[in-house]
């Protein structure tokens, strides 16, 4: 659906600030997260997890366990079905290890029973055989010909032969002519990179409530960010169908990523399949940390020919990612990001994957994308040190634009990046002047954004108000983006619409809420749903009036009569044509079903002032603003809220957040204490800078937000502190004891 | 005929070539089209491709109609956060 | 194990439970008495989603035993608003869009309401280190720091 024709939509609700719909519930503590339900008869399952970063399980002894008073189920690897599908399967056994543990913290073995205590008592019980096998943590290590094996038997057929069987993945874009780039430049400059793993860290655990029966029908209650997806994977991980499961996404703690794969409902259903009573698993902060997603660790070398007026005649990056114990693609995600802000003659990127016995990645906001771009911004901004070049204009000079053939492949249409930067340029931040040991980086961002499978379903209801149903979690005030949108459409104010997200029995299929698709690809099925009840009121009135379908218009949330032909009948309301749909056909609904592409990619930029203490190593945010293209802001508070999360999650990649291995392959930091996200006394304020540049893709011009500002704070931060410092930073987390070995040499 | 462009590493599946040329007036036409003529491209065409028609991106939708005057770019499947 | 009895005064109403030696406040209000607006983000004393008052100063109730109730007087999110009216740093917070997923919102309501009393005039930085030890992971805090100082100058004006 494109972008509409009317070339300035005055819009009524969308732009505007209103007050989300689920806010009173969430300030005064009523909402139901994933941990805050519970049900008679309620069992308290929990889970036994590995102790060692790899080893092969000989023999699991449960029965000290069982025998325990109050424990009703014990489960393990083997009470999961074992999917064909490779997907389905390594989520089985990510959830329940059969026959090795992959990573510290891998689940083996879980029960279910009358309370927490006993629950917690009883997995000591459990008697867990090992036997020790070699392990690898560091993607490099790994990609070593004689690296101890993670799993065998699973690089794609683009791996060439000979490498170490913990490459999977390997993927190569770009064009042009290197060579003969890199042969104009006046600087060549070539560097490598590290940067660690790091959590999506929401504030709420992952949590479910699920029961199943002997049927094979089931109930699961738990915070996600798809229902439809905890459904597949548990029907598969279980051996059931699908219809069989209902789904009720709870409130969500955040996601980010994070909640778009399943850990424990599988377990939680199984346990009470076993028990046939209801079972609760809420996880522990210590184990999300060692058994949830983190993100990639990498490994990269970029190198980049620049003329001495700033012209980049040649770029060519190699990433090497490591996604945990799984193959996975985040590097052909990253691969393709690296240089997309750049308008190249010569490009090529170079993507590796490797296991570990790490967790297996799950994605988190912009997946790949921030530390392949982070690498590239960091060897652009030296280029410009070292040149004398103002690293805003070299990034104008060489930005690409409608009609640059992307690094990735495809020529770009409407983009935001040079208004973006321009942006950056004008505004006062860009001129303000630094003091000693302060410095100023700068960054570009990009994330793709995409629709996906989405129904949406709008009724109207017999007093003129609305209820739009859609399958799609609310993470950060969706609900209320959609409502404004269906009210926008239908001309009637925000507080006649209530948004409510469905079970998994109540709507057809919806992708995950991820890759920033809800406002975009939900907004757009909602727009439709709500234009296909207008024509339908549209023809009821022309019933009515006895004239033609054509002859009646929709405006300001009125059938009217329209044309040479139509009479001059006084307009109807909505909820005229409500009250009286009985008698004129029946109950009017819309609905809308469709995997929407055409989500229009997003830039952004962003500005950073830091102070390094040159004799603890600590660093400083001075000054932080981000400038970010959101095609249109529907919920402008939430535009900008979005911009600010991202940035200070990208700002702790950037400073502290990092999974520390021991020397025996097991995860040292699974705590906030060691795991240090950024706190309210580390920031300054956020400052935000909202570009309005309508995505030709959707009807009200929407792009998606949520990912992009994740992107460009790593290599931001880094450019700042490295200026700040007099020392060029390659590595990630920048904590005080690594600036301060860089500082001191 | 539409002329496609394979990413780095498929082409040596699609003996060596950066640009391919094959019958088609929609996604799965093109993608049935390059499976036939390019057996080693089969298993990445199940896991999953994505395609971009004059810049944008699709990450399905077969019916898409494609002529000889688009620019087509073939692309692995997107995912997100 | 025995459970003891504890006689305590939770948002102003007395309330008794039983609960184990071991077990945390967190856990009783949660799972004893049906109190769920505080979340355990860490049960560590490290995130503050948990943070409850007890007799007039902020607590991680994660921290707490239960039987440390016994006698005092509990304060939590279920109390903040009076009946339908809520409190004015509530208000804000939805006016402000200060909160996204919400899960921490609860505990930074309590601590920041705590804060005012004390202090009804605080700067950004004496905002920003009196909710160091409230974690938010969607919001970057910088509307929550606002909206903070927006009640705080509303209440000042009262
Ligand atoms: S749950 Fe108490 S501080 Fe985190
Ligand atoms: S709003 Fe989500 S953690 Fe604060």
């Amino acid at each position: 659906m494109a972008f509409d024709a009317q070339a300035e939509r005055n819009f009524k609700v969308v732009g505007t600030r209103v007050t989300r719909p689920d806010g009173i519930d969430k300030v005064t503590g009523k909402a139901a997260y994933g941990a805050d339900v519970s049900a008679p008869g309620m069992l308290h399952g929990r889970i036994l997890r590995s102790p060692h970063a790899h080893a092969r399980i000989v023999s699991i002894d449960t029965s000290a366990a069982k025998a325990l008073t109050g424990v009703k189920a014990v489960v393990t690897g083997t009470d999961l079905a074992q999917p064909e599908d490779e997907a389905f399967a390594d989520v089985a056994i990510n959830c329940l290890a059969r026959d090795k543990v992959l990573y510290d913290g891998h689940a083996v073995a879980a029960v279910a029973a009358t309370s927490k205590a006993i629950a917690k008592q009883a997995i000591r019980l459990i008697k867990v055989n090992y036997e020790k096998l070699p392990h690898v943590t560091d993607v490099d290590e790994a990609m070593k010909p004689d690296a101890p094996v993670v799993q065998e038997g699973r690089a794609l057929e683009t791996v060439p032969a000979g490498m170490s069987q913990n490459v999977t993945t390997h993927c190569q874009f770009g064009h042009g002519d290197l060579e003969a780039g890199f042969a104009k430049a006046d600087k060549i400059i070539e560097r490598s990179f590290k940067t660690a793993a790091t959590h999506q860290g929401y504030i709420e655990p992952q949590a479910c409530m699920a029961s199943l029966g002997s049927d094979g029908r089931g109930e699961v209650w738990c915070c996600t960010q798809g229902q439809y997806m905890v459904r597949a994977n548990c029907a598969a991980a279980l051996g059931v169908e699908e219809s069989q499961l209902r789904i009720t996404a709870s409130e969500i703690g955040g996601g980010f990523g994070g909640k778009t794969s399943t850990f424990i409902e599988p377990v939680a259903l199984a346990l009470s399949r076993k028990a046939g009573k209801p079972v609760k698993i809420v996880m522990t902060r210590d184990e999300v940390l060692k058994a949830t997603g983190p993100t990639i660790s990498t490994s990269m070398d970029i190198k980049i020919g620049m003329t001495k007026d700033g012209r980049i005649t040649a770029a060519r990056g190699e990433l090497r990612y490591s996604g945990g114990a799984y193959p996975n693609a985040t590097v052909d995600m990253g691969a393709q990001a690296a240089f997309a802000a750049y308008d190249l003659e010569a490009v090529e990127t170079v993507g590796w994957n490797a296991m570990t016995n790490r967790p297996k990645e799950i994605p988190y906001r912009a997946p790949g994308a921030p530390t392949a771009i982070y690498a590239v911004e960091s060897v652009v901004d030296e280029l410009c040190q070292e040149l004398g070049l103002d690293p805003l204009d070299v990034r104008l000079m060489n930005a690409a634009r409608k009609g640059t053939r992307s690094s990735y492949g495809p020529t770009f249409n409407e983009i935001g990046l040079v208004a973006t930067l321009e942006a950056a340029k004008a505004h006062p931040h860009y001129t303000a002047p630094l003091g000693p040991n302060q410095g100023r980086g700068l960054s570009c961002g990009f994330w793709f954004n995409f629709g996906g499978n989405t129904c949406v379903s709008l009724n109207i209801n017999d007093d003129g108000t609305i209820g739009v149903v859609e399958g799609n979690p609310d993470i950060g005030g969706s609900r209320a983006s959609i409502s404004m949108m269906a009210a926008e459409e239908l001309g009637v104010p925000y507080d006649k619409v209530r948004t409510v997200i469905a079970d998994t029995s109540s709507l057809g299929f919806n992708d995950i809420t991820d890759g920033s698709r809800v406002t975009f690809a939900v907004g757009l099925a909602t727009i439709e749903a709500a234009r296909a009840a207008i024509k339908e009121m549209c023809r009821r009135v022309a019933k009515i009036w006895d004239i033609d379908e054509e002859a009646v218009i929709w405006e300001d949330g009125c059938a009217k009569p329209a044309g040479p032909n139509a009479g001059t009948h006084p307009p109807m309301t909505l909820a005229e044509i409500a009250a009286i749909a009985g008698k004129t056909g029946g109950p009017i609904a819309g609905h809308h079903e469709v995997n929407a592409d055409g989500a229009g990619v997003s830039f952004g930029v962003h500005l950073c002032d830091t102070e390094v203490d040159r004799e603890t190593g600590a660093v400083k945010i001075l000054r932080y603003t981000v400038f970010q293209d959101a095609g249109k802001a529907v919920h402008p508070d939430y535009v900008e809220g979005q911009m600010q999360g991202g940035a200070v999650q990208g700002i702790g990649w950037a400073l502290n957040e990092e999974y520390i291995y021991g020397e025996d392959g097991r995860l040292q930091n699974a705590g906030f204490l060691d795991y240090r996200v950024p706190v309210a006394s580390d920031l300054p304020p956020i400052e935000t800078v909202i570009l309005e540049i309508p995505n030709p893709g959707h009807p009200y011009g929407v792009r998606g937000v949520g990912e992009t500002p994740i992107v460009p704070p790593l290599a931001a931060v880094s450019n700042a502190v490295s200026r700040a410092a007099g020392v060029r930073m390659t590595e990630l987390p920048m904590s005080p004891p690594r600036l301060l070995k860089a500082m001191t040499g | 005929m539409v002329r496609v462009k394979l990413w780095g590493s498929l082409r040596a599946l699609a003996d060596g070539e950066e640009w391919v040329e094959v019958e088609a007036s929609n996604f799965k036409e093109l993608l049935d089209a390059l499976a036939e003529k390019y057996p080693g491209l089969k298993p990445q065409i199940k896991r999953g491709v994505s395609l971009a028609l004059d810049g944008v991106i699709y990450r399905e939708a077969w019916f898409t109609k494609i002529g000889p005057e688009n620019e087509v770019i073939l692309m692995p499947y997107m995912v997100g956060g | 194990m025995k459970t003891i009895p504890v006689e305590t005064t939770i948002n102003g109403d007395s309330a008794e439970f039983l609960c184990h030696a071991d077990e945390s406040l967190l856990d009783v209000l949660r799972d004893r008495l049906g109190l769920t607006g505080a979340k355990e983000g860490c049960g560590t004393g490290d995130c503050g989603a948990c943070s409850v008052m007890l007799n007039g100063r902020v607590v991680c109730s994660c921290l707490v035993l239960g039987v440390e109730a016994q006698g005092a007087e509990v304060e939590t999110i279920e109390g903040m608003a009076n009946g339908e009216e809520l409190h004015p740093l509530q208000r804000i917070f939805l006016e402000e869009a200060a909160l996204q997923c919400g899960v921490c919102t609860p505990g930074i309501l309590v601590a920041a309401k705590a804060l005012l009393e004390k202090n009804p005039d605080p700067t950004d930085t004496e905002l920003r280190y009196w909710l160091a030890g409230n974690l938010c992971r969607c919001t970057g805090y910088d509307k929550i720091i606002k909206a903070v100082q927006t009640a705080a100058a509303e209440m000042r004006s009262a």
